[in-house]
């Protein structure tokens, strides 16, 4: 999104003005240092042990090519991590955009005490998810909680505990919840900068309100739809591991085991180095996938 | 916005209310439960006004934490979650603004293989090379320290593209006026650069420190002693999900405190929020 911006030429046009060598690589280099100890080289690291089989007291290492990615794909576990991942992930993009959409929508006109609104609407986003998921435990909380004794008032045998279901309603619920902050204030920038005369002329041909914001206001709002879908699909993959291990650890019977959550589980058991550094090289490549579709598609082939 | 509308302003009014709902009732909800008892708590019938048990729990959670699942006072976590935030917004804002200002004004041999290996990291959050990285930090004696809290998170491609593209923008004329004013590259970026960039840096710390204190993985993983802990970790341990004897107004008094200084930084800095938020992601 950054690259856009800059007008014209290449991605660089040579502006340097400061002569002088040891200067500058003495200032890029405490980045550069961190970005590769702490970054490439871990990755490295992870990319490397997953071509490799550790014996189980660790004592003999062999190169197996592939082996440690066969396998991982033939385990039914890995399948059932991959789909729990897309539900959770098209549950809280769905939700968390129609949301944000709704509340910006409304809040794209001049009415008073918008400010108040929006005072409020941006708390979730400085919750951390973690905190968050303990929150809603206690709203959920079969028992005790506000909301679930609700529920069970209405017959519904809430316990996110022992139902796969309602333990994956709960963590989606707590990651929307998280989102909608962001998606809000993203939606009502991307409002805020189309002309009021598009609209205003639409309406003079007689288009009514609900018929003017799909025929006119949503394709104009779609490159900000496709970059909060690839944001909010990154945060679903990767930022909900405290909102997971906060609220089911998983559970119940995996029903809440994203991919992610599948490598911190199986790294913190330890067993098998190989096939955890092969989850976080697939999940690598998952990224940088997630991100070149950022920059590529979202700025090219979506226009205004 | 263009014809008259039959009911005015209602339909906006009543759906934001409802958003706002949405929003602040489970805060809402924390806030009371951490006034209340234990035992009205736990046999489902807290009210939805405050009791009278507030500065008894916040007392003891502040200063001793629970009494069952850790012993480790919520004081101390947010200590170390003020130092782990505030070093990671610092880090962070002082190793990018310094390698954008290499990487804009200064031309040197592999500027743009620099400005590359940047950029990439990007691609690598901590949660895809969680367990080397852990690794490296240990081989570097640097678990249960600050500098293993920070340090590895202070690398951000965000933050440098986001000066680089600031100071893209100034004026070539600025920089020729400084020199002919005999001003060298210290100079110049401590006398104009900085003080032009003032706006910027408070827009990225206010994002940044939301971030650092926010950070779940890294903390569980690199801390093993319970006085290194941050608080939001710490709520995991105090919150036994399987256990009903789960005390929830420490617990609920651990989250408020949780919240409390982001949702007080979003707040009170909501323009330099916005602008943080909208500039470093778009």
């Amino acid at each position: 999104m950054i690259l856009r911006r800059h007008q014209g030429g290449g991605l660089m046009e040579n502006r340097a003005i400061f002569s002088g060598r040891l200067l500058p690589l003495l200032l890029v280099l405490p980045q550069l240092a961190i970005s590769l100890v702490f970054f490439y080289w871990p990755a490295l690291q992870a990319l490397w042990q997953s071509f490799l089989v550790q014996d189980a007291f660790g004592i003999s290492t062999e190169f197996v090519w592939f082996e440690n990615y066969v396998s991982l794909l033939s385990t039914p576990a890995y399948y059932h991590a991959i789909g729990v991942t897309f539900l959770f992930s098209l549950l809280v993009v769905v939700f968390s955009l129609a949301i944000g959409l709704l509340l910006a929508v409304m809040a794209n006109r001049d009415i008073p005490g918008l400010q108040v609104y929006r005072t409020f609407l941006i708390i979730p986003y400085a919750v951390a998810p973690a905190v968050a998921s303990a929150v809603f435990i206690f709203m959920f909380q079969p028992g005790l909680g506000m909301i679930a004794r609700s529920l069970q008032r209405a017959g519904i045998d809430w316990n996110p505990v022992l139902n796969g279901t309602h333990a994956m309603i709960l963590v989606v619920t707590i990651a929307v919840w998280n989102q909608i902050s962001y998606n809000f204030l993203f939606f009502l920038a991307g409002l805020q900068s189309i002309p009021k005369s598009v609209i205003e002329a639409a309406a003079i041909d007689g288009a009514r309100p609900m018929r003017r914001f799909w025929t006119i206001v949503f394709p104009l709002l779609s490159p900000t739809t496709f970059f909060l879908i690839i944001v909010n699909t990154t945060y679903a993959f990767f930022n909900t591991l405290g909102i997971i291990d906060t609220a089911t650890e998983g559970g119940p019977n995996s029903a809440t085991q994203t991919l992610v959550y599948k490598v911190f589980l199986d790294g913190k058991a330890g067993t098998d180095l190989g096939g955890s550094a092969a989850q976080s090289v697939i999940l690598m490549i998952i990224v940088i996938g997630l991100t070149a579709f950022q920059f590529r598609y979202v700025e090219k082939k979506v226009h205004y | 916005m263009v014809e008259h509308r039959r009911f005015g302003n209602l339909l906006p009014h009543l759906v934001l209310l409802a958003g706002v709902a949405v929003v602040v009732f489970p805060v809402y909800l924390a806030v009371i439960a951490s006034t209340h008892d234990n035992a009205v708590i736990a046999n489902g019938q807290m009210p939805l006004y405050p009791g009278g048990h507030a500065l008894e729990t916040y007392w003891t959670t502040i200063t001793s934490g629970t009494g069952r699942t850790t012993r480790e006072p919520v004081g101390n976590m947010m200590l170390n979650s003020l130092v782990m935030a505030l070093g990671i917004a610092i880090g962070k804002i002082a190793i990018s603004i310094i390698s954008a200002y290499a990487i804009v004004f200064f031309s040197f041999p592999f500027r743009m293989t620099t400005f590359w290996i940047i950029f990439v990291t990007l691609m690598l959050p901590v949660e895809v090379r969680i367990f080397p990285t852990y690794k490296i930090t240990s081989d570097l004696h640097m678990l249960d320290s600050y500098s293993g809290l920070i340090l590895p998170l202070v690398a951000s491609a965000t933050a440098t593209l986001l000066f680089r593209q600031f100071f893209m923008t100034i004026p070539k004329e600025l920089v020729e006026a400084s020199k002919i004013d005999g001003a060298g590259p210290i100079r110049f970026f401590f006398d104009t650069l900085l003080p032009l960039s003032v706006t910027n840096i408070a827009a990225l710390f206010v994002i940044l420190f939301i971030y650092g204190w926010n950070q779940y993985l890294w903390p569980l993983l690199i801390t093993t002693r319970d006085d290194m802990q941050t608080i939001v970790i710490g709520i995991k341990k105090i919150l036994d999900v399987h256990d009903a004897l789960t005390e929830w107004s420490v617990a609920m008094a651990t989250a408020v405190l949780a919240m409390l200084p982001p949702v007080a930084v979003v707040i009170l800095m909501q323009r330099l929020f916005v602008k943080g938020l909208i500039e470093t992601e778009k």
